[in-house]
């Protein structure tokens, strides 16, 4: 396609946490000097900045890309904010590797941040937006209801347990006991946990639901020459995708995330993938609940349609299984800053690639890995495909 | 690189914290009013319900009937605009029985959210409304559904003009 080969080469983030005491702007610069300094660049080799945070109503602060530029490190620099809501996380790398394929510039750091605790009395209200203030609102509907009601349909068609599904929460919150930034990690919880945690909107129960946090992640992505002079272990952007669904969400096909498939088919043509059952060895799907994990490995073609959740149940996606997915600890486990979340996820594969994820280290140097994410009213699918080699 | 790193930057804070006052924060309460303007589809929608009816549009080209009424397909992008009265019946796509409210205070009964297809309307293609007259323990995917109206002098050219679906009961 005539573009630039596009690396990631240092990664930094800060803790999850349900209420940080720093600012927004201030998680930023955390992360950002976290994301520079594990590959020994420094502000002024960085040529242009992207920033990905969810919606504005989280902070009632107008403008918030303008709000958080100096904590992203965005003065006097080509910087724009990306936000396709919840699948701003994947979407703002996908904006990086356009910047640097495209030859526009060699160096460029992607910052994404969320600060959901400064909504009262909680954040979910700040979500009721999602809705048409029309035809949805004056029925005060709140935001588990469109999860709840999408869990139903897709438990329905496929004839899956709320047991099938507790399992993925199982695995993310155990992974999650790994990282070091968990709010959720427990290495001890078990499916009678989940299923005997609070009912909230039938059929999700609290432990079926990530926590809503705060916390920023930071990327830095180069173009290849710029990338052999800071590492020998580049890790290259093979894939992008991203793809829309209609946004009457009542209009569509509940149990099956189309605009998913589309994304990822997107990507894997990219990256030359042809088998992606075989081709892909990590996946960090976006789990804001542990029906959606599911949802996506099926749009991403990863499982059949209604059979997702067996690969949790057969041990199939546990970080030593034959397809780990969400080695993380995924937002369940790790939280869920909106935006943070999903380019956490990017760092995972980032982290996972080189071999330095530690206690989270998937066995067998994994040499290529996914990440997706999912948002705005249930519609975007962002996808991003990442490898050893380029 | 996160395993050389074991200290990661951030302060989480505890809810302790803010009630012994060891932390300063600003609250605020904005004024957030708004009218929005119906356009020309839901305007169409909204008078029918005044009316009792519930309204759907229909493009010639695509050959699909979709619920709320719009102007523009979204699949061949050519006008929408010839709108035809739906049945008020159809049958739940899905529903939650949700125990919780938007600030998250405990409700004892459930209120029961739900995708209801609309008779007339494409398959797949459908409102979100509330269920009542109905044990949540009874509801099912799958169940017929008929519109439960406010009296005719009462409608004010609002989704609310339908209260709720309840069961149709058969036979
Ligand atoms: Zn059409």
């Amino acid at each position: 396609m005539g573009m630039r080969k596009v690396a990631v080469v240092g990664a930094g983030m800060t803790k999850f946490m349900r209420r940080a005491q720093e600012t927004g702007k201030e998680l930023s610069w955390q992360a950002a000097r976290m994301a520079l300094a594990s590959c020994e660049m420094t502000l002024d080799d960085i040529q242009a900045v992207c920033l990905g945070t969810a919606p504005d109503a989280f902070d009632s602060i107008h403008l918030k890309g303008e709000y958080l530029s100096d904590g992203a490190g965005a003065w006097g620099k080509p910087y724009m904010r990306s936000y396709v809501g919840g699948g701003t996380g994947v979407f703002a790398p996908i904006q990086g590797w356009y910047h640097v394929a495209s030859g526009l510039f060699d160096a460029v750091l992607v910052v994404c941040e969320e600060k959901m605790s400064s909504f009262y009395p909680h954040a979910q209200g700040a979500f009721l937006t999602i809705f048409d203030h029309t035809t949805e609102r004056p029925l005060k509907p709140n935001l588990l209801w469109i999860f709840a009601m999408e869990m139903n349909r897709y438990m329905q068609t496929y004839g899956i347990s709320k047991e099938d599904i507790a399992h993925v929460a199982v695995k993310n919150k155990r992974n999650a006991a790994d990282h070091p930034c968990a709010l959720l990690g427990n290495p001890d919880i078990t499916v009678e946990d989940v299923l005997n945690s609070e009912l909230l909107a039938w059929p999700v129960n609290r432990l079926d639901v990530s926590p809503v946090s705060d916390g920023a992640v930071a990327l830095v992505m180069v173009a290849e020459h710029v990338a052999k002079r800071v590492t020998d272990k580049p890790v290259w952007i093979q894939g992008v995708g991203w793809s829309l669904d209609t946004a009457y969400w009542t209009n569509r096909d509940l149990a099956y995330p189309r605009y998913v498939e589309y994304a990822a088919r997107m990507a894997y043509e990219m990256a030359g993938i042809k088998e992606p059952r075989k081709e892909i060895n990590i996946v960090e799907p976006y789990d804001p609940f542990d029906y959606k994990e599911c949802h996506h490995l099926e749009g991403l073609l990863l499982a059949d349609r209604g059979q997702a959740p067996q690969l949790a149940i057969d041990g199939v996606s546990l970080r030593d299984g034959d397809m780990p997915v969400c080695p993380s600890g995924g937002l369940l486990g790790v939280g869920n800053p909106i935006a943070a979340a999903g380019l956490m996820k990017v760092a995972e594969i980032f982290w996972q690639l080189r071999g330095e994820a530690g206690a989270r280290q998937v066995p067998g140097q994994p040499k290529r890995g996914l990440a997706q994410a999912w948002g705005d009213l249930m519609q975007v699918g962002t996808v991003v495909i990442m490898g050893t080699n380029p | 690189m996160t395993s050389k790193i074991k200290v990661f930057p951030g302060t989480p804070l505890r809810e302790v914290d803010f009630k012994e006052g060891k932390i300063l924060y600003r609250h605020d309460e904005m004024n957030g009013q708004y009218a929005w303007d119906t356009g020309i589809g839901i305007g169409s929608y909204l008078a029918a319900l005044k009316e009792g009816v519930l309204l759907g549009s229909y493009c010639r080209s695509c050959r699909r009937t979709v619920v709320p009424p719009r102007t523009v397909c979204e699949w061949c992008f050519r006008p929408m605009n010839s709108y035809i009265p739906l049945k008020d019946t159809g049958t739940v796509n899905t529903f939650s029985l949700c125990y919780i409210t938007w600030d998250l205070k405990r409700i004892k009964e459930p209120e029961i959210s739900a995708v209801i297809e609309i008779d007339g309307a494409s398959p797949l293609h459908g409102i979100m409304h509330k269920l009542g007259e109905v044990d949540p323990e009874d509801v099912h995917i799958g169940m017929r559904v008929q519109a439960v109206w406010k009296p005719a002098d009462e409608r004010e050219g609002a989704i609310t003009d339908i209260l709720y679906f309840k069961p149709i009961k058969e036979g």
